[in-house]
Formats: C-alpha cells, structure tokens, sequence
C-alpha cells in the first residue's frame, strides 16, 4: 500500500508539490497523470527515497520514507524518468550487478536473470552491451531491473516515454503482466490514454496540486455534464429539429441539411436520453442513427488541466 | 573482510576495469618505463665510472629517485582515479538507481574507493620486483621498503579518500577533478612553502635554524619531506633534534593522514544520499 499525507515540495517559494493526499490500496494500478512540470517525478523521488519532503509524509507499506528510507528501499521497485545504464556490462552483468545490490546471493541470481529477461522479451540480448540496446529495450530492462527484488510496490515514472506506438504496446503487456502479479503499482504519464485501460484509478495533477481522483469512468463523467448527440434522418430535417427543439435538456441545435444530420448539446440524464429516443421513434421520425459523439480521454484532460489554469 | 569484497560496486567496477585493454596497456607501459629506467641508470653508472661494478651508494641514489617517481604518480594519479566515482555516475544518470538499491552508503563509497585505489595498488605492486632488484646491490634494507609501501598505501587512501568526497559533495566530475588535484598541491607543493616560510622566519636571529612547532607541523604533513626522512632516517634525526616537539615525523604523517582520510569517508558517506528526515 502506498499512502501520502500532505506531501508538500517546495523550491524556494515555489511549490513543486502541495499537500498531495492519495492512497493507493495493495494490488491496485494508480495513473497519475499531469502535464509536464507538474510534479509527477517531484512526488516519485521522495517516494523512492531520493528527495527530502517539505512537508508531510509518504509511507510504503505503513514505513515511513522520512523515517525508515532504507527498509523502504527494499520494498519498493523503482524505475526513475530519465536514467542512463553502464557501458562495458552485458545484460545478465547488469541484472546480477543490482541483484547483488539487493543481497540476492549468486545462486538466486543465476536462477533469476532468465526468468526476468523472458518477462521483459529480452532473452535474446542477454549477452549483448546494454548501452547498445535500443531505447524501449533498455526501458524494458530498466523495468527487469526494479523488479529483480521482488518488490510489492512499483513506481514507474512514465516506462512508456519517448517509445514508439510498438515499443508502447509491448510495455503495456508487461505492465498488464505485472499487474496479474498482484502487484501494487504507481505509474506517471503525460498522456492520459496510455494509462486509462490498465489503471483501477487515476489522480490528475496540475502545477503540484491534484486536481481530479477517481476511476477513468469517474473522471470522464466529471467533466461530460453536456455530451453532443449526432443524429441522422432520411428525408427532411425539419420535423426532427422541430422535435428535439421541444425537449427542455436540448440546446444549441445545428441542422446539416447536406450530410441529411443535425447535432445538439444534451444534459438529460442517460435515462432521460433513452425515452427521447423512444419518443422519437413513438412519433415515427425517419431516424437512421441516433449517436453520441466520441470524446476521448486527451480532451478531457486538455479541460481538465485548462480548467486548473484559470484558477 | 569476506562481505566487504563482496560489495556489488566492488566487483562490478573492477570487472569493468579489467574488462578494458587500455588498463594493461596502462601497467604495461608503467612496467616498461620503469625498467628501461633502472637498467639505462645501473648501464650508465657502472659504463661512465668504468669499473664495471654498481656500488651500495648508486643503488640507494637509484632507489630514492624510484621512491619519488613512485609517490609523484600516486600523487598525479590517485585524483583523477578517484574524483570522478560519484560525479560520474551522477552526470550518467546511473547514481538515482543505485541510490535506491538496498546497499547502505557505506558500502557504496568503500567500493568506489577500494575499485578505483586497486587499480593504482596493482600497479605499485606489479612494479615491486623492479623495484626491489636494487637491493641485490645492497644500500636499501628490506624493512625500509616495507615501510616506504605503507607510506604509499596511506597517502594514496587519503588522496582518493579526498576524491571520492569531492566527487560526491561537487555534482560536475571537471569541478571535482580540478578541486582535488588542488588539494594534492596543496598538501605537497604549498605546504612545502610554508615550511620554507616558517624556518625563515624561526631562522632570523639564529645561526641554526630551529624548527617551530608551526614547522614541524608543516613538515610531518608534506609527503616529500616525510619520503626524504623514511629515505634518510639521519635527517629525521636531524630534525627531531633542532625541533622543540618530541615525536617522530613519521608518527605526525600517519595521523594526518589517517584522520583525514577517515573524515574524508565519513562526510562521503553522510552525504551520498539526501538527508530524509524532515526539518522540524
Ligand atoms: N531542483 C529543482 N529546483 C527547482 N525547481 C525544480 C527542481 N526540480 C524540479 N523543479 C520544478 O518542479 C516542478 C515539477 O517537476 P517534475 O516533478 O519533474 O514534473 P513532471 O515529472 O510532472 O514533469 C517543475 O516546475 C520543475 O521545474
Ligand atoms: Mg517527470
């Protein structure tokens, strides 16, 4: 379990982080999300030990990262945004170097490596020089890497940055693998979507705040108090604009007499749509697709993160 | 002394050394310049006195200018080997991850250090059998080279020991690097100033200079002055006997030198990672 307290980071009077409150329960995916320079990797290194809160408290696994960061560092898995490798060491070199960093005895790390190296796809580099592996080979063995303890807890700062749409997928997979391991992970992106399909819950955070925590549906819904429904009718569109006109959580109604289509803002509830449709249809308007507009996951984080900035 | 050789930073750093050919190439030339020295010196002076014979005297003027070009490449050497450990690591992006690793600080600055100071003591060591060949030509005791060693064996400690600090309080391995060769100077070319300085000014007034406390002081830690009194152990005397302080040259070194050198380490080892505690 990973649980911050008023986590507050502050660089002279600015503040990178202020007063973060999450949990993130065991066996859960937590997205965090936020732009750059919002303070995801601010809040990932004082988790990872690595940086000196202000104020407040993070706790791994009830241990404290002020107070106990060495039991802390043993608990955690740890893979941070930018991060170089040696040059000179082969693959199975550079797991067995940090498994003996853990004080994993050599035996277990003999036994380790392979099962590590197939996790990630990387059995067959496992005697070729790391910093000649591409770069989503050596974000995957990074992964490898943090893992090498078997740690309960991950915290991955953005694993999928700067990889191309294959390299993404590919640690997607893993990360879904990981997760079908039980394990309690905390992972940052700047791209909403990347994250929505494997996370239990998402935290957005803007200018070190966060602003917005829930479930993706959560999130969405937050933002969807108007949705805009498409609708297409065979034949003339003035009996269906009539129509709608008449239904009070109708607005803006734009008819497109070339497409044979006419659009509108809708703020009835879900049900509320379904009998409009169903009158519809009761009053026999030649609808041939009643549909509500896509908004994906990019635009609600745009309002989100837009809306954080006029405050 | 079994787990501490089996530190991970240890073991990888050096596989990491010896994996890379410009190290032999580096012991090599070492060993080659080394000989051709001694062998060019024992052919001139047994060729250009004409008696064929290499007395006690030269070998001992052969063996202290060994000693000095032995403590003047610990000097040189020893910073750049060291001042980069950490800094390095920082500048590579490597250091956050090992800073996460369960290894405790300590563990972390020994294996830099000890890595990087196996290199320079291998060299030394390599070198040992040209050195000591001057003794079959007598003029040098066994027991003096024992001593001599540990005097490098200290100074290259606490040198490194100084790089290694400076490589983890400095974040730039170049700002590093200059600050401890500075040092180096310091403690082996402006402390010999000082000396010069301080006998002057005890010297005036007085036939025979006389050492000051203030001199001494100088002294015990300049490490030429103090390889000259190992080499020559009538000029410590010598000292001892115009100095108003009673205690061995030798004995102010090694404590210097070991106090620094522990201090060194220490401050290392507090200030690897980030204080976590918060200010209250
Ligand atoms: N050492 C530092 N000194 C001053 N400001 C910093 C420092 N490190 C980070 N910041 C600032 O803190 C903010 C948060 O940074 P960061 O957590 O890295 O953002 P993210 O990972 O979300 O992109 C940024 O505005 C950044 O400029
Ligand atoms: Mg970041």
């Amino acid at each position: 379990m990973i649980e911050t307290i008023g986590l507050t980071k502050k660089y002279g009077s600015f503040y990178a982080l202020q007063d973060l409150n999450l949990v993130v329960e065991e066996g859960h995916v937590f997205g965090f999300v936020g732009a750059n320079g919002a303070g995801k990797s601010t809040t990932f290194s004082i988790l990872a030990t690595l940086l000196q809160p202000t104020a407040g408290d993070a706790f791994i696994n009830g241990m404290s990262v002020t107070e106990k960061p060495h039991e802390v560092r043993a608990q955690i898995g740890y893979m941070p945004d930018f991060f170089g490798v040696y040059d000179q060491l082969k693959t199975d070199e550079y797991l067995d170097f940090y498994g003996a960093s853990y004080g994993l005895k050599p035996k277990e790390r003999e036994q380790l490596i392979p099962k590590l190296l197939e996790l990630v796809n990387l059995e067959h580099k496992r005697y070729d020089y790391v910093d000649l592996l591409s770069r989503g080979m050596k974000q995957r063995l990074c992964l490898a890497r943090a893992l090498i303890h078997d740690p309960k807890i991950l915290i991955l700062d953005e694993p999928a940055s700067g990889l191309d749409p294959r390299a993404r997928v590919e640690m997607r997979d893993i990360l879904k693998e990981l997760k079908a391991m039980g394990k309690t992970i905390l992972i940052s992106s700047h791209i909403l979507p990347e994250l929505a399909e494997m996370c239990d819950s998402i935290g957005v955070i803007d200018s070190g705040k966060l602003i917005a925590q829930g479930s993706v549906h959560e999130i969405q819904a937050r933002l969807q108090h108007e949705k805009i429904i498409n609708v297409k009718v065979a034949g003339s569109l003035e009996a269906a604009v009539a129509f709608f006109e008449n239904d009070p959580f109708v607005s803006r109604i734009v008819a497109v007499p070339d497409k044979g289509m006419l659009h509108f803002s809708y703020k009835g509830t879900d049900v509320q749509q379904i009998e409009l449709l169903q009158k519809a249809m009761a009053q026999q308007l030649p609808i041939r697709s009643f549909a509500e507009e896509e908004t994906d996951l990019e635009d609600v984080f745009m309002a989100i993160t837009k809306g954080a900035d006029v405050r | 002394m079994k787990t501490l050789l089996a530190n991970p930073v240890l073991v990888k750093e050096l596989k990491l050394r010896f994996r890379n050919i410009k190290s032999f190439s580096g012991i090599l030339f070492y060993l080659v310049a080394m000989s051709v020295f001694v062998f060019g010196f024992i052919f001139l002076t047994t060729s250009l006195t004409g008696s064929g014979f290499f007395r006690p005297t030269e070998s001992f003027l052969l063996f202290s200018m060994m000693s000095y070009i032995q403590l003047g490449l610990i000097l040189f050497i020893t910073p750049g080997l060291t001042a980069g450990t950490i800094s390095s690591e920082r500048e590579k992006q490597t250091l956050n991850i090992l800073l996460t690793t369960s290894q405790t600080s300590f563990q972390i600055i020994f294996g830099k250090m000890t890595s990087s100071v196996a290199f320079l003591l291998l060299m030394i060591v390599a070198g040992l059998p040209i050195y000591s060949l001057v003794f079959l030509y007598g003029g040098v005791s066994p027991g003096q080279i024992a001593v001599i060693f540990m005097f490098y064996l200290l100074t290259l400690l606490a040198i490194g020991s100084i790089g290694v600090l400076f490589s983890t309080l400095i974040r730039r391995t170049i700002v590093s690097m200059i600050t401890t060769y500075g040092t180096m100077i310091f403690l082996t070319v402006v402390t010999g100033f000082f000396l010069l300085i301080s006998l002057q000014i005890s010297q005036y007034g007085n036939a025979m200079p006389n050492f000051s406390p203030m001199s001494y002081f100088w002294a015990s830690i300049n490490p030429p002055v103090v390889l000259l009194t190992l080499l020559q152990p009538a000029v410590a005397d010598q000292i001892l006997n115009l100095a108003t302080v009673t205690f061995p040259l030798w004995a102010g070194y090694f404590i210097f030198y070991s106090v620094l050198t522990a201090a060194a380490i220490f401050l290392s080892v507090k200030r690897l990672r980030v204080n976590m505690h918060k200010y209250k």
